[in-house]
């Protein structure tokens, strides 16, 4: 499993002027470095990790055996329905989790180094500077009290102990860097001054000002509207152009997936049920629900061709099942249009299916060709 | 900021005059006539006339009520019926009495009560959270002159340690002075330290459960930076505003904490000259504190308007 | 917890509404047992007069219960309508009632009621009309504020639109949700009222001796608290219980009915 990872490819830590964002020419530039980069580690590393949570109800188990590895520059997408577990698996890297209800055992590397035996004093030095987090709400996810640019600094001080003069010309530079005009002034200005976008980028600003291995973006276009999105996006590549910031993305909007990640994992119930590289994943999705997932999507080019006349959206039907148990069958079983017999029986492994393509499924979809890549 | 700060003065000055305008009908309703009431009832025929006189009292009330504030900007309030003292006079010297006890009654509620409340936000649901909460229950249900009489019970009759009564001015004997204001300051602190733990505690819980704390902390801040610096902050306008809205309490409280105590301040004299039929003095003092309680409540309401950004720049308050 | 404070609220009424005619005379003085220390003949003693201080306390609740109930339900009797007509005829109305507002908040409560004392003399009646001012502006505030808020909700231009009058409007829709908020200010109010009729009785302004209020009560004991420190410990006690009792069922009532205010 691990050589095929290699062979993926990626991100570069050489700047790139002006960020292709044709995949095919990435790819193949690329190409020819992944020989090389095949004996080196990945830059993160969680193997078998699960997150439980103690509640008045009983123990929640949000997320089951979860395993992934990010390479440098890497935009990795986690995508599924609400409370699917992706947020909580992004989150145990920084382990930005309830202190005392939570439950976490497995392993995460980060460039070697275990993060789940550090404590939470050693924590707080990762947190911000190799690992930071751009959080879902702009709304709400900055102090309405402070200044932008002493929100901004703020991390910089205490990371690399800058002087507040030299934090502040920082800040400025960070602002420009996420897009942001006139930024001079835009450092004394409250949040609630700023506009949805803009508060967005100063979030953005704000995680990559210490130039972090790992940026996890939780949902970071949902409170924003279609035309802001694009933009934002925009940011993203261009930071993983210019830093060689690893990403990950928590997504449930699969046309986000489609745009700007390079591989991407499906996750159902706590566990991951696919993972490919994003082309591969929308050509020749193998796990039914993956199917389902990206048939539900509106497609312009299906609307053409479907002519005239309305239709339903088509819906996966049935509901996922409560976070307490623990069975051991497939999941998505009892909604799954290609269940049988052995699909209650026991559990499928999460096994490679080809190149670089995992799942897992008893039964796969064979080259299936969606709607979704036109 | 400084359009905001015009907008409540404004209030304020109108709220001032209806006020002003209360307390001067407030005297002219009592039975009998104003003359004899204000020069009280033991004065001479020639006496009360010189107050009719003096007072303009058979002028019309618009002009009695002119004279009256204009009066009053000059610092004349009358004389006391009991010892024809100017009533200003009397005032000044006591104010500064009762401004010592209130001061130090503030302090302490202040300290003991946002510092729990603090704490008790910090640690929710477990054991300190409890022991604030019941205390803060108990400040607030128990009649704060009762809790006055037990410590006079407590600390005076039976342990002997502190004086049950009496004023020591400050510049006079300070160790002798604090040593008498340290049970009426903490006894009238105590109902104001039970509102603000309350508030402080509700406020920091709101703000400890904000994303911009999960940000805070996502940036590897320590703990204590999370609590003190980002949710404490937003937590500040919710304190300020109580702190603002107990003042009059604390100006009652402080009234009886003196009768209790026998300290010869603003309060006593308010009780003193309500017993013995002091109008002149009644009025003046009425006047003195509803001018005082506007006055406090605009710095507060400008002080919040510091604390919070949004209503600085757009000079909005929700009301 | 709000089922503790209901116990020690029904004890509060039984005890006011019934004590006083189980424990005997308030008033009968026995110059034979002054200050005398809890007995069998006198379970809580007697106070410088002679007079059972049990007998005392009970009647004293009467007094109290007296003047938290009754100033309460003036003060909304008065307030609850003034608020809904500020809420609704918002233009040149609600400026003037919130400027009238302000101004009564601006005297503080004792001062007030010492002015009121000094124009109308000492006695429960005008401790009970200083008591129903003071709760006045926070009755048309949130009476007032439950006027605004269902205004904004879209059932009642809809409603409007229909044909429905100004008088419907309030007592279909504003009043029962202003109901909770003020049984839940009521829970509040009522204690405040209670510890209120006590301090201006206490400070010789309001109910006065020999009528027993645990107010004079408490006056009564500072001179001999050395003496006879149970005197000043009793009436202390019920009020706190008292008003613990109104506190802990007005918290548990605002979980229950009023779930937006910050707890």
């Amino acid at each position: 499993m691990s050589e095929r990872k290699r062979r993926r490819g990626g991100g570069t830590e050489t700047p790139r002027a002006g960020g292709t964002n044709d995949r095919a020419t990435r790819e193949a530039g690329a190409a020819g470095r992944h020989d090389a980069e095949r004996e080196t580690q990945s830059l993160l590393e969680m193997t078998d990790v699960t997150v439980s949570f103690d509640t008045e109800d009983g123990l929640v188990r949000a997320v089951k055996g979860m395993s992934l590895s990010l390479d440098q520059g890497e935009i990795l997408a986690l995508c599924g329905e609400s409370g699917c577990g992706k947020t909580v698996t992004a989150m145990s890297i920084p382990r930005l989790l309830p202190p005392e209800t939570t439950r976490l055992s497995g392993s995460i590397r980060l460039d070697g180094r275990e993060l789940t035996a550090l404590s939470e004093k050693a924590l707080r030095e990762v947190r911000g500077k190799d690992v930071s987090v751009v959080f879902q709400e702009p709304m709400t996810s900055l102090n309405p009290s402070f200044t932008v640019g002493f929100q901004i600094a703020e991390v910089l001080r205490r990371h690399e102990g800058l002087s507040k003069q030299a934090a502040r010309e920082r800040a400025v530079d960070l602002l420009s860097l996420v897009g942001i005009p006139d930024p001079a002034r835009r450092l004394k200005e409250y949040p609630h001054q700023l506009s949805g976008g803009m508060r967005q980028r100063v979030m953005i600003a704000i995680s990559v000002a210490c130039s972090p291995r790992v940026l996890i973006a939780d949902e970071p276009t949902t409170a924003l509207d279609v035309t802001i999105q694009a933009g934002m996006l925009g940011v993203f590549r261009d930071l993983r152009d210019r830093l060689g910031t690893a990403i990950i993305l928590i997504t449930h909007d699969l046309g986000v997936v489609a745009d700007i990640a390079d591989r991407a994992i499906v996750m159902y119930a706590g566990r991951a049920v696919e993972q490919a590289r994003v082309e591969e994943l929308y050509a020749r999705p193998r796990h039914p629900y993956t199917v389902g997932l990206l048939n539900a999507l509106p497609s312009a080019a299906q609307a053409e061709s479907d002519g005239p006349g309305r239709r339903r959206l088509a819906e996966i039907p049935g509901m996922v099942p409560p976070p307490f148990g623990d069975p051991d069958e497939c999941p998505f079983a009892p909604r799954c249009p290609r269940a049988e017999a052995d699909c209650t029986a026991s559990r499928p492994l999460f096994e490679p299916q080809d190149d670089g393509h995992l799942a897992a499924c008893f039964h796969p979809v064979e080259a299936v060709r969606t709607e979704a890549t036109r | 900021m400084g359009w905001f700060i015009t907008r409540r003065a404004g209030a304020a000055v109108i709220v001032l005059f209806l006020g002003s305008v209360l307390v001067f009908a407030g005297i002219r309703a009592l039975p009998g006539d104003p003359a004899t009431v204000l020069a009280g009832q033991e004065a001479s025929p020639e006496a009360v006339a010189a107050v009719r006189h003096d007072y303009g009292l058979d002028q019309p009330l618009p002009v009695q009520y002119v004279d009256y504030v204009g009066r009053a900007l000059h610092g004349d309030l009358g004389r006391s019926t009991q010892d024809k003292l100017p009533v200003s006079k009397i005032i000044t010297e006591r104010i500064p009495i009762t401004l010592e006890l209130s001061l130090l009654a503030m302090i302490f509620a202040i300290a003991i009560g946002v510092v729990t409340g603090i704490v008790a936000a910090a640690r929710r649901g477990r054991f300190a959270d409890y022991v604030a909460t019941g205390f803060g229950l108990i400040g607030l249900s128990v009649p704060h002159f009762w809790l006055g009489l037990l410590a006079i019970l407590l600390f005076s009759v039976t342990l002997g340690w502190l004086p049950a009564s009496g004023y020591v001015p400050f510049v006079q004997d300070p160790g002798g002075n604090l040593l008498r204001m340290l049970m009426p300051a903490v006894v009238l602190g105590t109902g104001f330290a039970a509102v603000l733990m309350r508030q402080t505690r509700s406020a920091m819980l709101g703000a400890l459960s904000a994303d911009y704390v999960r940000t805070a902390r996502s940036k590897g801040l320590a703990e204590g930076k999370v609590i003190g610096v980002h949710a404490l902050r937003n937590s500040l306008t919710t304190v300020v505003t109580v702190l603002g809205l107990q003042v009059g309490v604390l100006i009652s409280g402080a009234v009886v904490t003196e009768q209790i105590f026998v300290i010869p301040g603003f309060g006593k004299l308010t009780v003193d000259a309500v017993a013995t039929r002091n109008y002149p003095v009644i009025q003046a003092v009425v006047l003195v504190t509803v001018v005082a309680y506007i006055v406090v409540n605009l710095c507060v309401d400008i002080f919040y308007a510091l604390l919070n950004p949004r209503v600085r720049l757009s000079g909005v308050t929700s009301d | 917890m709000a089922m503790a404070g209901l116990v020690l609220v029904v004890a509060f009424l039984l005890l006011a509404l019934i004590g006083p005619l189980v424990t005997g005379d308030p008033s009968a003085q026995d110059y034979s047992a002054t200050l005398a220390p809890p007995s069998p003949a006198h379970p809580l003693g007697t106070d410088d007069l002679g007079r059972d201080v049990l007998a005392r306390i009970a009647t004293g609740a009467r007094t109290s219960l007296q003047a938290g109930v009754v100033s309460t339900f003036l003060a909304m009797l008065v307030g609850v309508p003034i608020g809904l007509v500020a809420g609704f005829y918002r233009r040149w109305l609600d400026p003037v009632v919130m400027r009238l507002v302000d101004v009564v908040l601006a005297f503080p409560f004792l001062i007030f009621a010492v002015g009121l004392a000094a124009i109308l003399g000492p006695s429960l009646r005008n401790v009970i009309i200083a008591l129903s001012v003071a709760q006045l502006p926070g009755i048309i505030r949130i009476t007032r504020g439950e006027v605004l808020g269902i205004r904004e909700m879209d059932y009642v231009p809809g409603a409007i639109a229909d044909g429905a009058t100004d008088g419907y409007v309030i007592f279909r829709y504003v009043l029962p949700g202003a109901v909770n908020a003020l049984i839940v200010q009521a829970t509040v109010a009522i204690p405040t009222a209670i510890i209120g009729e006590a301090t201006l009785s206490f400070l010789g302004l309001g109910v006065q001796p020999p009528t027993p209020s645990w107010g004079v009560m408490l006056t009564n004991a500072q001179q001999f608290l050395a003496q006879a420190p149970w005197l000043a410990i009793w009436p202390g006690v019920m009020i706190a219980l008292a008003t613990l009792g109104f506190n802990l069922l007005g918290d548990g009532l605002r979980d229950v009915l009023d779930p937006r205010s910050a707890k």
